[in-house]
């Protein structure tokens, strides 16, 4: 008896092990605390909610549970850090920092741990470098692409349509706005327009009235934004106050909804650039909408789901699940671990007949990853406020990737020569 | 009972002034350092070094820098973040432009640029005291934080804005930078805090730490005894501002690994300032203590609910933490107003007569 008793205990003991390796670990680092929780908040959400459907719908990828555990940041870096260490042990396939702060403080560990990163159109641009930063992905366009397209469409479909003009640039004055700038600069000699910058410090976010006294002595003819957390309804607000003309304004694709919703009526004519369909008008939405937020799985508030930052958040999760699905097929294993997940980012090939397949026809364009290029640089579209919803008003934008690359190969070499002893790439490629 | 001194005779003027003349104090000291250097780097995991012992001694050495200027000197201070930015900035630059020489060297040398921007914005402490000195020190603050966004030279001209960390070796082990392993970066930033602390122990018990006192206590009394009130308080500025500096450049180069200029905003030093004063003013002890309820603390209420199971979001338990902990720093503040390194004296006096409390 007392064996039998035993060896029912060490044959649980033995299995134990064997249901924690059926799934897959995905941490979420989110932030729905601090001063950046309206941002945080609704991608948070978004993330969370399409890896639950897919849980809930698909019983995971491949067959294999996701385990999803999502950890508080903050949007602080201390925060952050200690997340990362809480979810280490647990081997994540992959992190979302979802701050420019904590991607920088782990882009070094990424290539040690072996866990890839995945800054969704954020972070380091010069990640996209496959060869020098083969562990970061910053899929599906840089901050230089953005400011690039940006200025291609209001120069009227090329940047040199911008000679003689004045273009104002309102920026987050921190990495990730800061970041932007040399390429703005370069482009204000090259094409000859006169740029004029408004830089707007984490602390005065919701304190922009000096800017826009500024912007109203100034006059320029464009309005660029680079802003993030309260940063931005306050800034659609301070323009409204300001009168200054909606549809010369512009944004880069943080404003949500909610930003420009609450500066009333006069925010109609808002612009911000945005590589994704709005709204929820797609198969998967469906889905997250029947089995997630129906099922009361969903922190979402009312009001959050399809909106633009909930779209981002989707998006996010979906690069997350085509990843781990690429690195199925690359390895042929179910049970992806960091190193896999890696491989399967490099060979990810979204077409828009996958797209279709996995319930997102038409909601972004295709997107291809290979080993040397971990970005795509792809295009984006305008998209316009019209008081309740986001209209699209223009056709795809695609980067002056002449110009950016440059930078990026630039900052690239800098950023490996500063850091005296960066490993050079050994990681193998699957997609040739 | 437990603190008698009794039989444990002082043979000379050195014994009778040492710092720690009780010998169970000494002891228990050893048993500190013991557990400290052997038992947590043996047991600890890499959640318990990264995350908590490092951040916890880096903030207890930047406290202990406060706590000379603040609570030995009396003089309040907010710049501390602003002169832990120094100390980062003035170490990545260091270390970029002379790599040959050994890092350790300069996080230590790093505090001396700290020293000497804090002895500058230190200059109008001899005519202004209490809240007006707290004002000046904001600017100094709001002045540093602005040049770490704004001088690209600081950070090599970086696009990012940001610096970063490579790795450097010690006696050929990695200590800091992605390869370090998280033991190897404790213990180096152990036997630093644990050196500086010494050396702090030393100065406020002697000369220069009485001298210090004085002036916290009366200045003008001070002056009159013969001591000199500027230098007197532009030696506090400078040996807090080294210590604080020496933890800035410890806190981006062992602990974050890289860092954006917020990451020495007003709130750290908020957060440095509670540490001192929840901590006990004026007392080297206070300043471990506060950076332990204000650092570990709230590791510790955050993973309570998930180890017992219950399950919250982790939002709301940071909100609850949020509260918890400033509902306990008023706590404190109510009932101990002296800081928590006075209820350790009260303890140790009870202990002393016990179990025949006169």
């Amino acid at each position: 008896m007392k064996s039998k008793i035993l060896g029912a205990a060490l044959a649980l003991a033995l299995t134990a092990p064997a249901f924690a390796e059926d799934s897959i670990y995905v941490p979420l680092f989110t932030y729905r605390t601090g001063a950046f929780a309206g941002s945080g908040t609704p991608i948070a959400d978004g993330m969370h909610d399409y890896l639950t459907m897919l849980n809930e719908r698909d019983g995971g990828i491949g067959g294999v549970k996701l385990s999803v555990d999502e950890c508080e940041t903050g949007y602080d870096t201390k925060k952050g850090l200690e997340c990362y260490d809480t979810v280490k042990p647990k081997n994540p396939v992959l992190i979302n920092p979802w701050s420019t702060g904590i991607t920088l403080s782990l882009i070094p560990k990424a290539a040690v741990d072996k866990i890839p990163i995945l800054s969704m159109a954020y972070g380091l641009s010069a990640a996209a470098r496959g060869d020098v930063f083969p562990w970061i992905f910053n899929p599906p366009v840089t901050y230089w692409d953005g400011a690039s397209e940006i200025l291609k469409y209001i120069g009227g479909g090329s940047i040199d349509g911008l000679k003689g003009k004045t273009v104002g640039y309102l920026y987050f004055d921190a990495a990730f706005g800061r970041e932007a700038l040399p390429f703005f600069q370069a482009e204000a000699k090259g094409a000859g327009f006169d740029l004029k910058l408004y830089p707007v410090a984490p602390a005065d976010m919701q304190n922009q009235g000096s800017k826009w006294l500024d912007i109203r002595r100034d006059k320029p003819d464009f309005l660029v934004i680079y802003g993030w957390g309260a940063m931005n309804p306050t800034a659609i607000k301070e323009a409204v106050k300001a009168g200054f003309p909606m549809d010369r304004i512009v944004s880069i694709w943080w404003p949500n909804d909610a930003d420009a919703a609450s500066a009333g009526d006069g925010a109609k004519g808002f612009k911000e650039l945005n590589w994704h369909g709005a709204g929820a008008d797609y198969p998967a939405f469906a889905d997250i909408k029947k089995l997630v937020l129906d099922a009361g799985k969903s922190q979402a508030a009312a009001g959050e789901f399809g909106s633009t930052l909930y779209g981002h958040g989707v998006y996010n999760s979906m690069l997350i699940a085509e990843a781990i699905a690429s690195a199925q097929k690359v390895t042929g294993k179910k049970v992806v671990n960091g190193e896999d997940v890696r491989r399967g980012l490099e060979s990810l090939n979204i077409d828009a007949a996958r797209l279709k397949a996995i319930g997102l026809d038409g909601f972004a364009p295709s997107l291809k990853i290979t080993c040397a290029d971990h970005n795509s640089h792809g295009a984006t579209f305008v998209q316009q406020w019209d008081g309740a919803k986001w209209v699209k008003v223009s056709d795809a934008i695609t980067s002056a990737i002449d110009k950016v690359q440059p930078l990026i190969d630039d900052a690239a070499k800098g950023y490996a020569e500063k850091n005296a002893g960066w490993p050079a790439r050994t990681e193998g490629c699957d997609s040739k | 009972m437990f603190y008698r001194e009794a039989g444990q005779f002082k043979t000379s003027y050195a014994a009778d002034m040492a710092i720690f003349p009780i010998r169970q104090d000494r002891i228990g000291l050893a048993i500190i350092l013991f557990v400290a250097f052997v038992v947590i780097p043996l047991t600890g995991d890499l959640f318990v070094l990264n995350s908590m012992m490092i951040p916890f001694l880096i903030l207890s050495l930047a406290a202990i820098g406060l706590n000379l200027l603040t609570g030995y000197t009396g003089l309040l201070s907010l710049g501390s973040a602003g002169f832990m930015g120094v100390g980062a900035y003035a170490c990545y630059k260091l270390e970029t432009s002379f790599p040959q020489v050994n890092i350790v060297v300069w996080i230590l040398a790093s505090g001396f640029a700290s020293s000497f921007v804090g002895v500058i914005f230190g200059l109008p402490s001899l005519r202004i005291k209490g809240f007006y000195l707290v004002v000046a020190t904001l600017a100094a603050q709001f002045f540093l934080e602005w040049a770490f966004a704004r001088v690209p030279w600081l950070v090599n001209y970086n696009e990012s804005g940001a610096i970063e960390v490579s790795t450097h070796r010690l006696f050929g082990i990695a200590i800091l930078g992605p390869a370090a392993s998280p033991v190897a970066r404790y213990l180096v930033t152990l036997s630093i805090v644990t050196v500086m602390a010494w050396i702090a122990s030393n100065i406020v018990h002697g000369r220069i730490g009485r001298m210090w006192m004085a002036v916290r206590d009366m200045d003008i009394a001070a002056e009159l005894i013969g001591i000199r009130l500027l230098n007197a308080k532009l030696l506090a500025f400078a040996v807090s501002s080294f210590y604080i500096g020496v933890a800035g450049a410890l806190m981006v180069y062992l602990w974050l690994g890289a860092a954006e200029p917020e990451a020495f905003n007003i709130d750290l030093s908020f957060s440095l300032l509670f540490m001192v004063i929840v901590g006990g003013l004026g007392s080297i002890l206070g300043a471990f203590l506060g950076a332990a309820i204000l650092h570990l603390l709230p590791i510790v209420l955050r993973s309570a609910p998930a180890t017992l199971g219950i399950p919250i979001p982790g939002a709301i338990v940071e909100h609850l933490t949020f509260m918890a902990i400033g509902i306990l720093i008023i706590l404190v503040l109510i009932l101990e107003p002296h800081g928590l390194a006075q209820l350790w004296r009260t303890v140790k006096q009870k202990l002393r007569v016990w179990p025949f409390p006169y």
